[in-house]
């Protein structure tokens, strides 16, 4: 892992710590603990996309199931929160065997629409079976976490542990990348034959990859639904999946930072967009919720029109053409 | 409950199946044309069939306009937002990757989800059936105008496309640049065009969808993504491409539908076609009908 990744981890962690007393407000804290949630399924879904090359529609089922599997443990069995959690995550492992197994065979469109397919089945039975996940009214009371004995009740408190496991998730998450492992996903990216036939184990790398993507996203949902203390299968669904989706594509497929920057930013953007509204109240515009959709949308297509490796590629490219107009510039005083 | 109660149950099932499976097999239809001419898979399929209905229900409730006139505004409608679409973002991607092109089509849809909402608003929207709610009685069951219609507007939909495919220029222009885009152009077919064109005709056939269905489910913004994805399962189920498979698929998809949720539990209804979506995809992703060879030279 390179110096640059690592003034980045020290960056985000100064960040971190800072960022309670500066923001200092309850609500705003809350948002950013949901962008933390998102960041670390997004860790975990740019590591499938923009490492192995394959896509997910259905990760927002993960959470899902991390959540559902964690609520129900909790508050129907009475199972403590962390053997609740760990079984959480070990149910998006299984569930991950068994649709990746079989999905990672198909390539593109195909694995696409059978993520999606897979995401909306899971919706409707999270629905349907009222028994087991309380159907649209959801499952009620579930505990709030408790670290050492002490209960993460306050916003403050909370934001630390999230944020702390992002700080976690992306250190493995670049560690990987840039291992042994990395290199060989990177090489099932650019071409599967060519890893194949260079003794890449390409579908073994690609389940694994699939199965720590749903692990990130299975941690995520335990961390919502302790967070919360309510869930309904509202969030679960496939947009949210899309939502996923846009926030690693935004950032930048390729890079595990552009997954971080792209779940903040747009987990923040409705609410940047309605307090920038309020500045120009006067003028009649005011931002509602009901427009996030129809924003999240533009911004995608602009960013695959003109951006197609995100944010964090826009950059990357930028920061090189600079390095070279001073190299040329360089070179020219020299004569 | 007598036999024949029975068989009248199984009726009404059936003509429920056959209903929604004409929908299906029109999306299916849908997707098959985009993904022959261009190897995409349209991710806004389903918003195309959102688009049809919504419009149809402002034009003939709001407005009103008489139906025929209304019906051709919105199919025109429609096609303009597929062809905006192909020379907005399709077209100008040079050499896209799959990944890409899923995303950019996945982005449309989202789009149109949202304008769609900020248009036509949340709640789900009322049309008039197109000749009267009275319920014709067959043999112990009952079936809806609006199912003939919709029965009809597919036999008129599949008519056209054949006749379309096989014995105009352009379509067969069209077949051939599915089957070898290269010789196609070397042949002198401009298949830009025909891109553009595979769009139009796509969102047309959405369009006819959403217009015969909404009278029945009453059409809202958000039907888009399930609407595409049950449409894809039956592109697949008859052979990605295949669009007598698609038609065939689509029909036996809502059948078994309607019969799981009439027999079994219309709460896991949803969820039965999507499931042999997967199993299909899973087991013999090439379809039911279309052996490698019919796949490979794509009929109609």
């Amino acid at each position: 892992m390179g110096a640059k990744h690592y003034i980045g981890l020290v960056v985000l962690l100064l960040l971190i710590l800072v960022t309670p007393q500066a923001v200092g407000n309850d609500y705003y804290l809350g948002m950013l603990v949901f962008a933390g949630i998102n960041c670390l399924a997004c860790i975990g879904l740019s590591l499938l996309m923009g490492y192995a090359g394959q896509i997910s529609l259905g990760h927002a089922a993960f959470i899902g199931i991390g959540a559902y599997v964690s609520g129900y443990l909790t508050v129907k069995m009475g199972v403590g929160i962390w053997p609740a959690m760990a079984a959480g995550v070990g149910g998006c492992v299984l569930m991950a065997l068994v649709i990746g197994i079989p999905a990672l065979k198909l390539k593109g469109h195909y694995l696409a629409m059978a993520t999606l397919g897979f995401g909306e089945i899971l919706y409707i039975v999270a629905v349907a079976a009222t028994g087991i996940t309380g159907g649209p009214e959801g499952i009620n009371n579930i505990p709030r976490l408790r670290l050492f004995g002490l209960a993460l009740d306050s916003d403050t408190r909370f934001f630390y542990f999230t944020w702390a496991l992002v700080f976690a998730g992306l250190f493995f998450a670049l560690n990987l990348i840039h291992s042994r492992v990395g290199r060989g996903l990177m090489a099932v990216h650019g071409s599967e034959d060519a890893a194949g036939s260079l003794g890449v184990n390409t579908a073994r790398y690609k389940i694994q990859v699939f199965v720590l993507s749903a692990i990130y996203a299975g941690i995520a949902g335990s961390l919502y639904a302790h967070y919360v203390n309510y869930i309904d299968p509202g969030p679960f669904g496939v947009m949210h999946s899309v939502l996923l989706v846009t926030m690693v594509a935004v950032g930048g497929m390729h890079y595990i930072w552009g997954a971080v920057g792209g779940a903040v930013f747009l987990s923040l953007l409705p609410e940047l967009l309605s307090l920038l509204s309020e500045y120009f109240e006067d003028t009649g515009i005011q931002y509602q919720s009901d427009y996030d959709t129809l924003i999240y949308g533009a911004i995608l297509l602009l960013v695959m029109l003109f951006l197609p490796e995100g944010i964090a590629g826009g950059l990357a490219d930028l920061a090189e053409k600079t390095r070279k107009i001073m190299d040329s510039r360089g070179a020219g005083t020299e004569k | 409950m007598d036999s024949g109660g029975q068989f009248s149950d199984f009726l009404q099932f059936l003509f429920m199946g056959i209903q929604r499976g004409c929908i299906y097999a029109m999306v299916a239809m849908g997707f098959n044309i985009i993904y022959n001419a261009t190897g995409i898979i349209n991710f806004a399929q389903g918003e195309f069939v959102v688009l049809g209905g919504l419009m149809m229900v402002t034009l003939t409730m709001v407005l009103p306009l008489p139906l025929p006139v209304a019906f051709m505004l919105t199919a025109a409608f429609v096609m303009a937002v597929g062809v905006l679409m192909e020379r907005a973002t399709i077209n100008p991607v040079k050499n896209p990757s799959v990944l890409r092109l899923i995303i950019i089509t996945i982005a449309v849809s989202i789009l149109i989800k949202g304008l769609a909402m900020l248009f036509w608003g949340k709640e789900s929207r009322h049309m008039r059936h197109f000749s009267g709610e009275e319920s014709l009685h067959v043999l112990g069951a009952t079936i809806l105008p609006q199912t003939l219609w919709i029965i009809g507007a597919l036999v008129l939909t599949v008519g056209l496309f054949v006749y379309f495919f096989n014995y105009t220029m352009t379509g067969k222009s069209m077949r051939a640049c599915a089957i070898n885009r290269d010789a196609a152009r070397l042949a002198g077919i401009n298949d830009r065009n025909l891109i553009m064109l595979s769009f139009a005709l796509s969102a047309a056939i959405g369009a006819i969808a959403g217009i015969i269905i909404t009278p029945v489910i009453q059409m809202d913004y958000g039907r888009g993504a399930l609407l595409g994805l049950k449409g894809f399962g039956a592109a697949v189920v008859g052979g990605l491409g295949n669009s007598f498979g698609a038609v065939a698929a689509g029909l036996i998809l809502g059948v078994i539908e309607a019969m799981a949720a009439g027999y079994i539990s219309s709460h896991y209804m949803d969820a039965v076609a999507l499931l042999i979506l997967l199993i299909v995809l899973f087991v013999r992703p090439s379809g039911i009908f279309g052996d490698r060879e019919a796949a490979r030279f794509k009929e109609f």
